[in-house]
């Protein structure tokens, strides 16, 4: 299990847009990807809407979680980036 | 108009006029209320499927009405249909039909477990609980074999109708064909609004009674006025609406500058409160600023700005329109509208209170130091002889003593014309100052004794009150005899009408909200000075706010459209 703790680099946090983004990104591989904010309850990344429950703003700490160690630093990278600009 | 001619009435928010038959959306289905397991083990996997085919349906509706749109209008739209694909939406629905639910109920229950979600975490994502119900309705109703909930494309133009509309049913609203929208609840700065001014199409909110209109009565809408009038004569409302789409076309294609038909120059100046603000104003036709409230910087502070800050932001100003004239306010508060770090009396009349330049008296030097603050914008910006008036001047030593500390500081005394008494002593308090700038909203409050806030005093507080021209007149007579400029802030200056009047009086200039700019610069294009000057004349001789409008329209017209409310 590959694993990657990151920043969000997005302004306006994992919001509708980035949110969409990373769905479209993880939707891409096979394997599970898994994103958790304090060790809570994690979600699926193919998901946007469930990737906006996280409420997950600008400056929080994400895990991404995932058998698969592309996908985790492919997904890690979208989070830490500003998607929205 | 006929007699059966009646007018439903709500909150215009695009003026202009539309005049076509009325068209519903569609509206929304009804939600099954509660999630029960209902279906029979054998069904359940062709209930998934029959859900998985409405989704797929709705998404692709979506995506292909986002190719044939652009922007931001196809944007919203991809993110809707986005969402109507959404895996965990997916998997959140198909869990409850795997346990024997309808899709139907699953469709509400999945989708209403988000919005609850969404909701708690509030900001942005609260805003998406709108299209989060937009695209459970449109599953609802594929799945129950009903036309999708939303905008109907019409064959010929329409005036929409809809309780409110949703961001994706904005997305394509084609202007050519939707003349018109009216929404039952809303306001001015609901989506549909927003969308509405950024399309051009005229547009009301608020009209509780609108479920009156049925589909297919012909109406006619009016945006500024708020209405929607049902049995209008058709031939006299489309010339109406042709006369308007005319009048439309020439606002925006009006770039100024301001002045008279035989070409007496009148500045047209924009009234504005910040650096964005005066950004913005800049994009207007405005000459400058003729009015640059202050008091925003002060009211969200917690402790006085200080005098670096405050030039900073008087800065940006003067830097948005370089070169033309910017006339600052000092300080415009009292206990109506507290500034947090200064301790305002408790009063019992707060319009007659301690307010505007008063304030000095109970804050020491915080006049001084805003005069200061702009002293130093001015010098950064290289500005010589900046303009700086104050508010609620009402003794001839508050002029004087406001003028020696502007000059002191090579700045540009003026005052506001406010309070009758400057009025009554305009020449005195001319004497004392370089121009004046007439406060038409509080010269009329204080000249009826008349809140200007309550809406049943609103006869009262209309700036046509014949006692109300006649002190504007006096004010302006000083500045003709003084041969200083004396200029109008506030909703007269912005009333084409009253503006030919006001110029009529002697008035130089006329400040105003930016999007009235090139309404009132239009209108001043089409009179003479010598036409201006004979209407004021006899307008100032009439006892009526009605005569006084009446006699204004029947000399200056018909090339005056007046945007004031009767």
């Amino acid at each position: 299990m590959a694993k990657q703790t990151v920043t969000v680099g997005s302004s306006v946090g994992l919001h509708a847009r980035p949110a969409a983004v990373i769905a479209t990104a993880a939707g891409a591989y096979d394997e599970e990807i898994l994103l958790s904010i304090d060790g809570e309850d994690p979600v699926e990344a193919t998901s946007a809407l469930m990737i906006m429950t996280l409420g997950a703003d600008f400056g929080m700490s994400v895990d991404v979680e995932s058998e698969n160690a592309d996908a985790v630093a492919e997904i890690a990278a979208l989070i830490a980036k500003d998607l929205d600009s | 108009m006929i007699d059966n001619a009646s007018a439903i009435t709500g909150t215009g928010v695009v003026s202009g006029l539309a005049y076509a038959p009325a068209l519903w959306v569609n509206p929304e289905p009804e939600l099954a209320s509660k999630y029960e397991a209902l279906l029979v083990e054998d069904v359940r996997d062709a209930e998934a499927e029959r859900w998985k085919a409405a989704a797929e349906m709705v998404a692709a509706r979506l995506f292909q009405r986002a190719a044939t749109g652009s922007g931001a209008a196809a944007d919203v739209l991809s993110a809707t249909a986005a969402l109507a694909g959404d895996r965990g939406l997916q998997r959140a629905t198909l869990k409850m039909i795997a346990a024997g639910s309808t899709a139907e109920a699953a469709t509400v229950a999945a989708v209403g477990a988000f919005i609850v979600k969404f909701e708690k975490l509030g900001g942005l994502m609260a805003e998406r609980v709108a299209d989060l119900g937009d695209i459970r309705n449109r599953v609802v109703s594929e799945l129950l074999g009903l036309p999708e909930p939303g905008v109907p494309t019409p064959a010929s133009p329409i005036i929409l109708l809809a309780d409110d509309l949703a961001p994706a049913d904005t997305a394509t609203l084609d202007p050519a064909l939707i003349r018109g929208i009216a929404t039952r609840l809303g306001g001015p700065t609901s989506h549909t609004a927003i969308i509405a001014r950024q399309l051009g199409i005229p547009c009301i909110v608020a009209a509780a009674n609108l479920a009156d209109i049925v589909d297919g009565s012909v109406v006619l809408l009016d945006g500024f006025a708020g209405t929607v009038e049902r049995g209008t004569v058709p031939a006299e409302s489309e010339s109406k609406v042709l006369a308007d789409a005319e009048r439309r076309l020439a606002i925006q294609s009006w770039r100024g500058p301001g002045r008279t038909k035989d070409g007496t120059a009148i500045e047209i100046l924009a009234n504005v409160q910040d650096g964005a603000g005066a950004r913005i104003a800049a994009g207007y036709p405005a000459q400058g600023v003729g009015l640059f409230r202050t008091e925003l910087c002060f009211l969200s502070a917690q402790s006085e700005p200080s005098v670096t800050e405050q030039a900073s932001i008087y800065g940006e100003v003067l830097a948005a329109f370089p070169g033309q004239k910017v006339v600052f306010r000092t300080l415009d508060a009292g206990s109506d509208k507290p500034v947090p770090f200064v301790s305002h009396p408790d009063e019992e009349n707060p319009a007659l209170g301690v307010r505007g330049i008063r304030l000095g008296n109970v804050e020491p030097g915080i006049i001084e130091r805003q005069l200061d603050a702009l002293a130093l914008a001015a010098e950064q910006q290289g500005i010589a002889g900046a303009k700086v008036m104050a508010p609620m001047v009402a003794t001839l030593d508050e002029a004087r003593n406001f003028a020696t500390a502007c000059r002191a500081r090579k700045l540009s005394p003026g005052i506001m014309v406010e309070v009758p008494s400057v009025a009554l002593l305009a020449d005195a308090f001319m004497a004392e100052v370089d121009f004046f700038s007439i406060g038409t909203n509080d010269l009329t409050q204080y000249t009826m004794a008349a809140d200007r806030m309550a809406p049943s005093l609103a006869a009262l507080t209309d700036p046509w009150q014949p006692a109300v021209l006649a002190l504007i007149s006096l004010s302006a007579a000083a500045g003709i005899r003084s041969q200083k400029p004396v200029g109008v802030c506030g909703e007269a200056a912005a009333d084409p009408l009253l503006a030919c009047i006001l110029i009529g009086l002697g008035v130089s200039s006329l400040s105003m909200a930016p999007a009235a700019l090139a309404g009132v610069g239009i209108q001043l294009g089409e009179v003479t000075l010598s036409q201006c000057q004979e209407a004021a004349e006899a307008v100032l001789r009439t006892t009526t706010t009605e005569q006084a409008r009446a006699t204004a329209r029947e000399m200056l017209s018909p090339t005056i459209h007046s945007n004031s409310k009767e």
